[in-house]
């Protein structure tokens, strides 16, 4: 590209991060462009043009910026840079490297790169000579914290090429050479191990998109019991401040039966980021042995950072979950909070004077979200082989009532909600998913339960309606009890309601911060709920109301010291024999 | 702070509101400050030639033929450690009578810490107050606001926390503050002998509303100097954030922007987090703690105010008059303290979760026993016992009064177990039952 062809502009007007710019040639919507002030490449990108005027939304502070300040348009929408080294980085919300920057605070302009170009990776090669290949298709392979990273044709390849060479197994760079393809007209295109690719638009070298069926563990037991979420699901978890959406996420993000975790911090807490930069590279990953931040990429533009770059990083943080989909791996991505997101877009649209939908926020924002979370999936790739994008996004209603524009839209397009109870916080029932309100799609889906009879059991399905059931019977009997006093209702009603409270206590309640409790895996769920059914099963026989209440504590109590237990441990089956003792003592004969 | 020589001077103001002017000027920077016929200003927005300027002080009796001159530069504050002691204003100029602090310049609202360079925070903040210590323990580089009425005490339940948490320097920054607090503070930090490590900022009800804006991030850029420069653990104390948020919302609205919800602007979330997100742990030792208050009305959380503070902080301790025992208590049920698992059971006696834990859900079911009375119903004999709890916990931790040190708090809380409920009541994990469970005499 010519210097002269480049498009360039200059500032004429400064409404916080909004900055109108006008120019001498052409633009693009999307278009990332700098401004340079003072010497510091201030990084924008194009939401609006208006004949000669463009409108950037600057990612960084607009302090001390001028009108007449020079702007250079790069013909580029924002791009994330892929290739082996992202597992395990921190970046900020577009791609920068937190690490590699200096110093104490955040610098305008200090741009680190996404990639360590120095670094020798050891390839592989998978493709041969002659080869037919489409973009996406797996060239070679290198280990990437002892994951197989592929080598793919790149994503921005159109149409069928050829294999000329492949490297052979070695050590190379990134931007080493590891393969040459020629296209349709024999031209010779080279390949590296890098490739870029524009945020806002899906990755979609596969070849189909079925409906999920794969329970996808979490070790959060109201989860994977209840309401659970699936290889390539969706699901979304709205609460008000502090009902433990980021605690939940966490949670799952540590326990969760996935490859690749991509943790997209977004607009929240900068403590609870450095939570999980302290407590990952210590963590196990139970199936690897390895260090959990081996298998994670943290996307980081906490709630103090630029409110633009807020709206990047959700897409930046789903573009890296899709190149790692497209290798055939199962990637979970998490968002906490996709509310500062919408937030966000709310802030730049009021700036624009653009004309405010509900709460203020853009018309097009249910659009915006189904757009993102349709991004997520299942996959089969060209070669046969599966690929998953679990997403699971926190939201942050205001005053914590659902019927706000965000809650809405996303409920149209998560397949899993999750809604967490101020009552149940407040009562410190963590997690707070009301076991009601909340639900999942997939347990309806015939491909999950054939999935689950295979893998679990046959009654599994049953099972988990019954104790939904159990839970409503038991809120139906508390409410009754409520109205017309404990001894206004027959003795029946408070069994009805104990039996519900075991589930909770036992199933749906678990403390997160417990080493033994906090998960769960899918073996010890089964056993757990075999346990409270058999409790539910028993017939009761009391004199007196008043003897159900601390009969009921004993259950839970010993039930609740077996979830304290190592599975199936001494200690573990001296409780579970203690419960039964206390069952035979008021079984009816 | 005197405007220089060769500054050119504009004296055609084009537009005039009630927190805002507007006039043609050039070269102007974004967030750069002005004086209006001396009034202080800064730069909103830049539309081509036309520049508007947010007034500090007001815009009454601003003629359309004001003197503004521009200072080529953001606010800024002289930081050095003759601050310590000192009383300012909004703008950081003395009101104590002293001399200007001299120092190093430092641009205020400047720039967040890059996450990766944050420490995590471990260090326990004791207060001796149970209802802090025991269910919403405070660390250093933490961040949290007191939810209260305004008629609740909570500027003295915070100059009690600042005074009993040993931090090296305690920054006041004052919004809206009546004359009597102001003197409170000062009167409180005088008494205890703390002045020598006390910074203040305060606007008070006297002056303008706009003023306000400037008062954290004042106070925050002392602290970070303090906090960086001299790797001290600082306090900062801001009250009260309602009213600086009014502020917020008085200029977004000159400004003709969309109000959100409660005509706060569509930015508050990150208007506010920007300032509480200044609270952090450096690895070299520094710290920076904020201890807020958001004044509610009415007691209502779900008000844009409170509701996007609670999402800001790291937790929030609610202050509720118990009419039981006829004192104020801190609310275990509305508090949270979100940092406390960093500390509790590590720094604090291992049981320390499991108690604070047990008795919160025991004081739940006495709050049902209590709804179950107040509708005429007959309580159980579990019911009785709960209420029995719930009244000497009130009293012997959750009052404000209460100051003793963590272990104490542990053992009452045992000894309340042991004194109305069974094991199984309690439900605690055997092996802190076995070690702890007061052995009946
Ligand atoms: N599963 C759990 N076990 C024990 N404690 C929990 C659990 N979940 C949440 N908590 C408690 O609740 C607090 C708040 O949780 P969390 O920070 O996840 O809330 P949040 O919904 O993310 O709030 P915000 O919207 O303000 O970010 C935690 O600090 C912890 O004390
Ligand atoms: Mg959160």
């Amino acid at each position: 590209m010519k210097e002269n062809n480049i498009t360039r502009g200059k500032v004429t007007g400064v409404i916080a991060n909004l900055v109108m710019v006008d120019v001498d040639g052409p633009v693009s919507q999307n278009e990332i462009c700098y401004i340079n002030l003072e010497g510091v490449r201030l990084m924008a990108e194009v939401i609006k043009v208006f004949e000669k005027r463009a409108y950037i939304q600057v990612f960084e502070s607009t302090r001390g910026l001028k009108v007449g300040t020079d702007v250079e348009f790069t013909r580029g929408m924002l791009e994330v840079t892929l290739g082996p080294g992202i597992l395990s980085r921190n970046y900020d919300g577009l791609q920068h490297d937190l690490n590699k920057m200096d110093g104490v605070f955040l610098k305008r302009g200090d741009y680190t790169a996404a990639l360590d170009d120095k670094k020798k990776w050891t390839f592989k090669p998978l493709a041969k000579k002659g080869d037919q290949v489409l973009a996406g298709d797996w060239l070679g392979e290198v280990n990437e914290n002892e994951q197989p990273h592929k080598i793919m044709v790149p994503f921005k390849f159109e149409g069928k090429y050829k294999v000329k060479s492949v490297a052979d197994e070695g050590e190379y760079t990134v931007n080493d050479e590891i393969a040459v393809l020629t296209d349709g007209k024999n031209n010779e295109v080279p390949v590296t191990m890098v490739q870029k690719w524009p945020v806002k638009i899906p990755i979609k070298t596969y070849r189909n998109k079925p409906r999920p069926f794969k329970l996808l563990e979490t070790g959060v037991r109201t989860m994977d019991t209840l309401n659970p979420i699936v290889e390539g699901g969706t699901g979304f978890i709205p609460g008000p401040f502090g009902s433990g959406k980021t605690v939940l996420q966490h949670a799952i993000s540590k326990q969760a039966e996935a490859d690749i975790v991509v943790v997209a911090a977004c607009g929240e807490r900068a403590n609870e980021v450095v939570e999980i930069f302290a407590e990952f590279p210590e963590i196990d990953d139970p199936r690897t042995g390895r260090k959990l931040m081996e298998r994670t990429t943290i996307i980081a533009n906490t709630s103090n950072m630029p409110v633009a770059a807020r709206e990047a990083s959700v897409y930046t943080a789903m573009t890296l979950s899709e190149y790692y989909r497209a290798m055939g791996l199962k990637v979970l991505l998490l968002a906490d909070s996709t509310s500062r997101w919408a937030q966000a877009l709310r802030e730049m649209s009021n700036r624009m004077e653009e004309l405010p939908g509900p709460d203020a926020f853009p018309m097009d924002l249910p659009a915006i979200i189904s757009n993102f979370y349709s991004r997520a999936g299942f996959v089969y790739l060209n070669n046969g082989e599966s690929g998953s994008i679990t997403f699971i996004g926190t939201v942050s209603p205001a005053g914590g009532n659902l019927k706000e524009p965000v809650t809405e839209s996303t409920k149209k397009a998560a397949r899993c909600f999750y809604a967490l109870s101020q009552q149940r916080a407040d009562s410190k029932r963590y997690p707070a998913i009301d076991p009601i309100d909340s639900y999942s799609k997939y347990i309806e889906y015939p491909e999950l339960q054939d999935y689950i009879k295979e893998k679990i059991s046959d009654t599994w399905v049953d099972n988990v309606m019954l104790v939904k059931n159990i839970l409503i019977r038991g809120k139906e009997a508390s409410e009754q009890i409520n109205i017309l006093g404990d001894d206004g209702v027959p003795i029946s009603y408070h069994v009805d309601f104990w039996k519900s409270e075991v589930i909770d206590f036992i199933i749906l309640q678990q403390d997160a911060f417990d080493p033994i409790d906090r998960s769960c895996p899918m073996p010890r769920q089964k056993y757990m709920l075999d346990k409270v059914l058999d409790v539910y099963n028993t017939e009761f026989e009391f004199e007196s109301f008043e003897e159900v209440n601390p009969y009921f504590k004993r259950i839970i109590n010993e039930l609740k010291q077996m979830n304290y237990s190592e599975f199936e441990s001494e200690q573990f089956k001296r409780h579970e024999k203690e419960l039964y003792y206390i069952i035979d003592e008021k079984k009816s004969k | 702070m005197e405007t220089k020589a060769f500054q050119k001077i504009y004296t055609k103001i084009t537009q005039i509101t009630k927190a805002t002017c507007s006039l043609n000027a050039e070269g102007v920077g974004y967030e750069e400050l002005a004086s209006v016929n001396g009034r202080l200003a800064q730069v909103v927005k830049i539309q081509g030639q036309n520049v508007t300027l947010q007034i500090f002080g007001g815009t009454e009796g601003i003629p359309s033929n004001a003197e503004v001159t521009f200072y080529g530069r953001p606010p800024v504050i002289k930081v050095s450690d003759d601050l310590a002691g000192r009383f300012f204003n909004s703008f950081g100029l003395p009101i104590d009578g002293g001399p200007e602090v001299e120092g190093d310049e430092r641009e205020i609202g400047g720039p967040s810490v890059n996450p990766v360079r944050r420490e995590q925070p471990s260090e326990l903040i004791a207060t001796g107050i149970a209802g802090i210590d025991l269910n919403n323990t405070l660390v250093t580089g933490q961040k949290i606001p007191f939810f209260a009425d305004p008629d609740q005490p909570f500027n003295e339940v915070m100059a009690m926390v600042a005074l009993r948490a040993k931090a090296d320097k305690i920054i006041l920054g004052g919004m809206g503050l009546t004359n009597d607090d102001y003197l409170y503070f000062k009167n409180v930090f005088d008494n205890a002998g703390a002045l020598d490590r006390i910074v203040s900022f305060v606007n008070t009800t006297e002056d303008p509303p706009v003023e306000r804006l400037l008062v954290p991030d004042m106070a925050l850029t002392a602290a970070e100097y303090f906090a960086v420069d001299k790797n001290e653990n600082v306090l900062v104390l801001l009250t009260d954030m309602t009213l600086y948020a009014d502020a917020l919302s008085i200029v977004s609205n000159r400004m003709d922007q969309i109000p959100s919800k409660d005509s706060m602007p569509g930015s508050l979330y990150s208007d506010l987090a920007k300032l509480y997100e200044k609270a952090v742990q450096f690895p070299e030792g520094g710290s920076i703690t904020i201890i807020a208050v958001t004044t509610l009305s009415g007691g209502d959380i779900t008000h844009a105010i409170p509701d996007n503070t609670g999402y800001i902080t790291e937790g929030q301790l609610f202050l509720r008059r118990d009419t039981e025992i006829g004192k104020v208590i801190v609310d275990p049920f509305r508090s949270l303290s979100r940092l406390k698992q960093l500390v509790i059971g590590k720094k604090t006696r291992e049981d320390h979760p499991q108690v604070m834990n047990t008795a919160v859900r025991l004081y739940a079911d006495a709050a049902n026993a209590r709804t179950k009375l107040e509708n005429g119903f007959d309580l159980t004999d579990y019911d009785e016992r709960t209420l029995k709890f719930a009244k000497e916990y009130s009293n012997k931790l959750l009052a404000i009064d209460v100051n003793i040190d963590t272990d104490t708090m542990l053992n009452t809380g045992w000894e309340l177990f042991s004194d109305n409920f069974t094991q199984a009541e309690v439900g605690i994990r055997k092996e802190m039952t076995d070690k702890y469970w007061p052995r009946k005499k």
